[in-house]
């Protein structure tokens, strides 16, 4: 039986490859991708842990996280789609400001 | 035999998760990041959870990854990064960062107390499925309903942000200065 511990460090390094997507990526569909990479990290640590503890429960919130994940797909591409179309860019640093 | 698993999976999963996040064209990153949840989903089964592995692989690997490939074909985004970086200084900060968070989390690792997970016939029992979907139905009823209710309202949600209705018109006429 592989030792949590590992699974952790995994999910460390993924969780900080998706930080730097955010942090480097201007691209914003890429961002967005990154962002579901954070969410698998924390997804993959929690089954972790409730391997580690025997406690199923930890499998059901990885189940509501990616329920959620989903809907928040759903919605973060819409918003997205609707950018380009009145802003016709996908890229984050020239929708800095608040204004339509 | 578990540990062999675990390393080339765990390496499938970050060479999928570098390779997203250097790939130059957007659709490359889709398929990448498509490489790297299927991994995870071994990993899943590694951990004893089928059922999280059948999801992860329908619900992410399928549904939510052809709605990333669809919008970004739709949008024709691929290459919206060949413009010059305004803000380039900012990369090898965000590097440094990214690896000092890394080792604060392994350090955090390291410092904990780590003992063999517990085997027998409770560990053999757990993961069941069907134990799962009970303890949806009875324990968590009420997150479980209100999920459908999160569902029912991210679709509407989409509906009303792209709607090309009365609202649409009006905003095209108002001064955009394009």
């Amino acid at each position: 039986m592989v030792p949590t511990s590992y699974y952790i460090i995994l999910s460390a390094a993924l969780f900080a490859i998706g930080v730097l997507g955010v942090l480097i990526r201007r691209n914003a569909l890429v961002v967005f991708m990154s962002v579901e990479l954070m969410l698998n990290a924390a997804n993959l640590v929690l089954v972790a842990f409730a391997r580690e503890r025997l406690s199923i429960d930890g499998q059901v919130l990885v189940f509501f996280v990616i329920t959620v994940a989903a809907a928040e797909v759903a919605v973060g591409l819409a918003l997205l789609v609707a950018i380009f179309r009145t802003k016709h860019t996908a890229d984050v640093d020239e929708v800095s400001t608040l204004r339509g | 035999m578990d540990f062999v698993l675990f390393f080339i999976t765990a390496a499938v999963a970050l060479i999928g998760a570098i390779a997203m996040l250097v790939a130059r064209n957007a659709v490359h990153s889709a398929l990448f990041l498509l490489l790297n949840f299927a991994a995870i989903a071994v990993l899943f089964l590694l951990l004893q959870s089928p059922f999280l592995f059948a999801i992860q692989l329908t619900v992410y690997a399928g549904a939510i990854m052809v709605l990333f490939l669809f919008v970004v074909m739709l949008l024709g985004a691929e290459r919206v990064e060949d413009t010059p970086d305004r803000i380039a200084w900012q990369r090898p900060l965000a590097v440094a960062l990214g690896v000092a968070l890394v080792a604060v989390a392994v350090a955090g690792v390291l410092r904990g107390v780590w003992e063999a997970p517990p085997g027998g016939e409770a560990a053999a029992a757990f993961g069941d499925p069907a134990h799962l979907g009970a303890l949806l139905l009875t324990n968590y009823l009420l997150p479980f309903q209100v999920t459908g209710i999160i569902l029912l309202i991210a679709v509407v949600g989409v509906a009303v942000l792209n709607q090309r209705g009365r609202a649409a018109p009006a905003a095209r006429r108002a001064p955009t200065g394009e």
